[in-house]
């Protein structure tokens, strides 16, 4: 077994996906490093060293990478064959990292297990495959027949004929699409065409055209033959070249009882390379080997499952506690299973930071243009979620206009959501605003005012219904951590764009002449004007900025939530808790404000439920408010007073 | 010193006092005394009707009494007003008796539904109509004072004040949402069938309810306009304008908050336990924050510190809400949007305003232009 554990295979690059997906992930553990604290060890642990047990920290989207070339593999193949052959068995032992391993302690294979296991089980040769393998050309037209036997035998020679085509040919007869001509007796693929079927040969591909109800008959089969047909196929695809389908593969025969199953496991785990595949091969062979006749045996199945985070390995392990006689083996099960929880648990801290990141970024987007507007301009716009709103609805209409781009539909309604909101809150500011300076109380009157009649103007001119807003496919899906911890993609690319926001718009601030004309403005009015800024311009701009920003947050929005006339007023009291709790005219204060809140909320939810959450986190803001008037992060010096 | 005399000097209230007194002759007289068919007859809808209108009036009295004479924009004065309702809406709850769908003695129906074995202990007592109408003032004054206590002695003041009362009321808004608080969830309180033994279906009790709102609000708006002319309404305006320097002078400014803000949302919360048997619900919507910003839009509209200006606004918003609602539906908010962007534009100081503008053009005008929010 020592070869398994050779650092020995380079991967071949990644295709380009596979290295964005890396480097986000990366980026959003480091994310999670500065404020996760030590939960951040387990999650470096639980990603990377679990996932292999000869590379060390692979990297985590490594999964996906190709299978390696057909000349690298057989050479390896070859390289391990005499090891393997001698201690079949004990390739079910070495499965997973030990703790101590996890823990980055020096590896110590539990030697004292393996020779008994290694005598106890004679080794069972690795090719399975018969000398001479029957050819699918005879085998297929075998399962015409009547009788099951013959069928059964016959999918049996059609799984042993090594035929690329054959897993494709079960999983066929396995849902009830292969038929069989009545005339010639001739296997066809069949499909439903009006009254008759469309017929394909089920060997060539060849069209067959159509044909008569009374021309095609269903190949029946019965329960036994379903099973085994299972486990056929499980085998098939488990030596696919596609690391993919193998995956899968693995999965569905983690829990099987089979043992040509389980033989056909022990094959692939020798020349498997993929570690996830790898994990999950080893799994199942762990979890068969819990089934083994000698504590020693049992207890070497055991540590191997120790700290997996497979559910199976769980039920396993379970299982065994339930009915294990041996003291020394229950005991290791009862720890292995604890080590397990453990672990568990860690994962769903990291899976409630997680949703309480992307909760935060949510609140951090909608809230950073109220930042600008009320922080720094001291406007109170309450028509700051209408604003979120119509970003929302120019990126449903952009998608309405490129309908057969819906993946690329995002990059244009950025954009387009950031002049559109941009340009109403310009001509809110030019129309309204400018006049009540000074008045803050009224100020907000007028935006509420203005918010109905923006939500009334998307009711009448669009719909009063939500609209539907699509997915572009790289949002959907997720990047699996771990078996018991994965990030949905929705998620993490909105948190990364709040960050991007963020930084984009504290550069503005601070790097550039409008950002110094602003803040020299929202400090001092009339020394700014002397100095030759024309304050109404940056007025206008400036809240121009605040709610492009929020039509930006809108794009966003429509990724997670409704679009609907109503979405924004969901929003704007969150918002001003933000900004108000992070310190007004301070863009860190509603980052760390908007994510702390967003943390807080969902590791409340568990305990309280998602309502009562929301409204403690709106008490603690009340009451922090009474303690700090200003916020975390409050405005100093001569501004700060007025 | 008559119970009259805080009147002396406010035109515009002596004025609308006698309009109330008018109406709440005449209403009456017409639904009750004038036969059906005849065109002077008054309906029992709109005696419901003018009835809401009055206890909104008085709502929008408390809010004024807050903003326009202690600065004090508050976002949350829907929260006091309902609460005051779900008080009156306990005790009619209880008075249903077994006469609700389940036909429970004790429970109210929503409870039989949710499967409760027995009253939670806050509904025990709210059969007896005094503890009702104790709690209908003690309850909102409660939790007035409470916030008060906590934000008025830390000086949250202006928007952030403003903030979070919104918050406050959003919190209360999602609170009674849940089932668990035992007040109805989603559905509130509803299906009352009589108060105090009367029928409230019946046209006498409707009109009863009418007049009760009508003597409330005469009650209220003299109680609101004594407090303005007393020394301790003179600090609150002090407050309003300066309040630092009110401070320094000597006077304990929190303490002025408190008892001026606490005695608002009591009478909020009496507002709101008329409004209640009226319109027959009560559910959590009351808390909506945009009804507690709609209710500052009546006082704007009509006359921010003035107190009658208050009557008036919240009597024509709401009559506009009736018949745009009824006949333009599309147009009520961009009605109500445009009219919060007029009022606050155009006329800062209200309709009350325009009619005070024309008596003393030069010698006030300036000075409550001064006085900032």
């Amino acid at each position: 077994m020592r070869h398994l554990r050779q650092p020995s295979f380079r991967l071949p690059p990644a295709p380009v996906r596979t290295a964005v997906r890396t480097g986000i992930t990366a980026l959003l553990i480091l994310a999670m490093a500065a404020i996760g604290g030590t939960a951040w060890a387990q999650a470096g642990v639980d990603a990377g060293l679990d996932h292999d047990s000869g590379q060390g920290l692979a990297p985590v989207g490594a999964a996906s990478s190709p299978r390696l070339g057909a000349g690298q593999g057989a050479a390896r193949a070859e390289d391990g064959a005499p090891t393997t052959r001698a201690d079949g068995v004990t390739i079910d032992a070495v499965v997973q990292p030990t703790a101590a391993e996890a823990e980055g302690l020096p590896a110590q294979p539990p030697v004292e297990q393996r020779p008994a296991a290694a005598q106890k089980a004679p080794a069972p040769p690795v090719q399975t495959a018969p000398t001479q393998p029957p050819s699918l050309e005879t085998a297929l037209p075998q399962l015409a027949e009547r009788s099951f036997k013959v069928k059964e035998q016959a999918a049996q020679d059609v799984a042993a004929s090594g035929d690329p085509r054959a897993a494709d040919l079960l999983e066929a007869l396995l849902g009830g699409k292969l038929y069989y001509r009545t005339d010639d007796k001739r296997i066809v693929l069949a499909r439903r065409s009006g009254d008759g079927y469309t017929l394909t040969d089920a060997l060539s591909g060849e069209d067959l055209g159509s044909a008569g109800r009374r021309d095609a008959k269903k190949i029946i089969i019965n329960n036994r033959m379903r099973s085994r047909l299972r486990g056929d196929i499980a085998a098939l695809t488990l030596a696919s070249p596609d690391a993919s389908v193998r995956l899968s593969a693995a999965k569905r025969m983690i829990d099987t009882k089979d043992a040509a199953n389980i033989q056909a496991l022990k094959t692939q785990f020798v020349v498997e390379e993929n570690p996830q595949v790898r994990d999950a091969i080893g799994l199942g062979l762990a979890i068969a080997g819990l089934r083994a006749d000698t504590p020693e045996e049992r207890l070497a199945a055991v540590n191997d499952l120790k700290g997996s985070l497979y559910p199976e390995a769980r039920n396993a392990l379970d299982k065994l506690i339930r009915t294990e006689p041996d003291q020394t083996v229950l005991a290791a099960a009862q720890a292995a299973r604890a080590d397990i929880e453990r672990r568990l648990e860690n994962n769903r801290r990291l899976e409630t930071l997680f949703f309480g990141l992307s909760l935060g970024s949510v609140l951090v987007l909608a809230a950073i243009g109220l930042a600008i507007t009320f922080g720094v301009m001291g406007v109170i716009n309450m028509a700051h979620g209408e604003l979120i709103m119509l970003g929302a609805y120019t990126t449903y209409l952009v998608q309405l206009a490129m309908p057969n781009a819906i993946d690329y539909s995002l990059f244009v309604a950025i954009p387009a959501a950031f002049l559109v909101s941009g340009l109403f809150g310009v001509a809110i500011e030019r129309g309204v605003i400018r006049f009540l300076y000074g008045r803050p109380l009224e100020t907000l009157l007028a935006t509420f005012g203005i918010s109905l009649i923006l939500q009334q103007f998307v009711r009448t001119t669009i719909s009063a219904q939500n609209v539907v807003v699509e997915n572009p496919s790289w949002m959907s899906g997720s990047l699996a951590l771990n078996p018991a911890l994965s990030l949905t993609y929705n998620r993490l690319y909105i948190f990364i764009f709040a960050l991007l926001v963020f930084v984009a718009l504290l550069l503005v601030l601070k790097r550039t002449a409008l950002g110094l004309q602003v803040r020299a403005v929202s400090q001092n009015r009339a020394m700014a004007r002397a100095m030759g800024v024309r304050s109404a311009r940056v007025d206008a701009l400036t809240f121009g900025l605040g709610a492009g920003i929020a039509g930006v947050a809108g794009v966003a929005l429509s990724q997670l939530t409704n679009v609907g006339p109503n979405m924004g007023r969901a929003y704007i009291i969150d918002s001003f808790m933000v900004v108000v709790f992070g310190g007004v005219g301070n863009l860190w204060g509603t980052l760390v404000g908007g994510l702390t809140l967003g943390v807080a909320n969902k590791f409340m939810e568990p305990s309280t439920g998602a309502v009562l959450a929301k409204i403690l986190v709106l008490v603690f803001i009340i009451l922090f408010i009474q303690w700090r008037p200003r916020g975390l992060f409050p405005q100093r010096g001569r501004a700060a007073e007025q | 010193m008559g119970p009259l005399t805080p009147l002396r000097g406010d035109t515009g209230g002596q004025v609308m006092l006698a309009v109330v007194l008018l109406v709440a002759i005449a209403v009456p007289v017409l639904n009750l005394a004038v036969p059906d068919g005849n065109p002077w007859h008054v309906s029992t809808y709109t005696v419901t009707l003018l009835g809401k209108y009055l206890s909104y009036a008085l709502l929008a009295v408390t809010v004024d009494l807050v903003w326009g004479y202690l600065g004090i924009l508050s976002l949350g004065h829907g929260a006091f007003f309902a609460l005051g309702g779900y008080a009156m809406g306990m005790y009619l709850m209880r008075q249903i008796g077994d006469r609700g769908v389940y036909g429970d003695p004790v429970l109210p129906d929503f409870m039989v539904f949710l499967n409760w074995k027995e009253l939670p202990w806050f509904w025990h007592g709210f059969d007896m109509f005094w503890l009702a109408a104790l709690m209908v003032v003690l309850l909102p004054g409660l939790l007035a004072f409470v916030f008060g206590w906590l934000a008025f002695r830390s000086r949250v003041t202006g928007v952030y004040l403003s903030i979070i009362t919104q918050a406050l009321t959003y919190a209360l808004m999602l609170a009674f949402f849940r089932n668990e608080m035992g007040f109805g969830g989603n559905n509130g309180l509803t299906d009352f069938k009589d108060i105090l033994g009367f029928n409230l279906q019946a046209d006498s009790t409707r009109v009863a309810l009418f007049l009760a709102s009508a003597l409330a609000l005469a009650v209220g708006y003299i109680a609101c306009r004594w407090i303005v002319t007393s020394r301790l309404g003179r600090v609150a305006v002090a407050i309003r304008d300066a309040e630092a320097r009110t401070r320094f002078i000597g006077y304990r400014v929190d303490r002025v908050k408190l008892a001026i803000w606490t005695f608002s949302a009591m009478l909020a919360g009496v507002a709101g336990a008329l409004y209640v048997p009226q319109v027959g619900i009560i559910n959590p919507g009351e808390f909506a924050p945009l009804n507690s910003i709609e209710l500052v839009v009546w006082v704007a509209v009509g006359g921010r510190a003035t107190l009658y200006g208050a009557v008036v606004g919240a009597v024509l918003v709401n009559y506009g809400k009736t018949y745009f609602t009824g006949a333009f539906p599309e147009a009520w908010l961009f009605a109500l949007g445009g009219l919060f962007v007029l009022v606050t534009l155009l006329l800062p100081r209200g309709i009350a305003g325009l009619f005070r503008l024309r008596l003393r053009r030069r010698t006030e005008a300036p000075a409550v232009r001064e006085a900032r929010a």
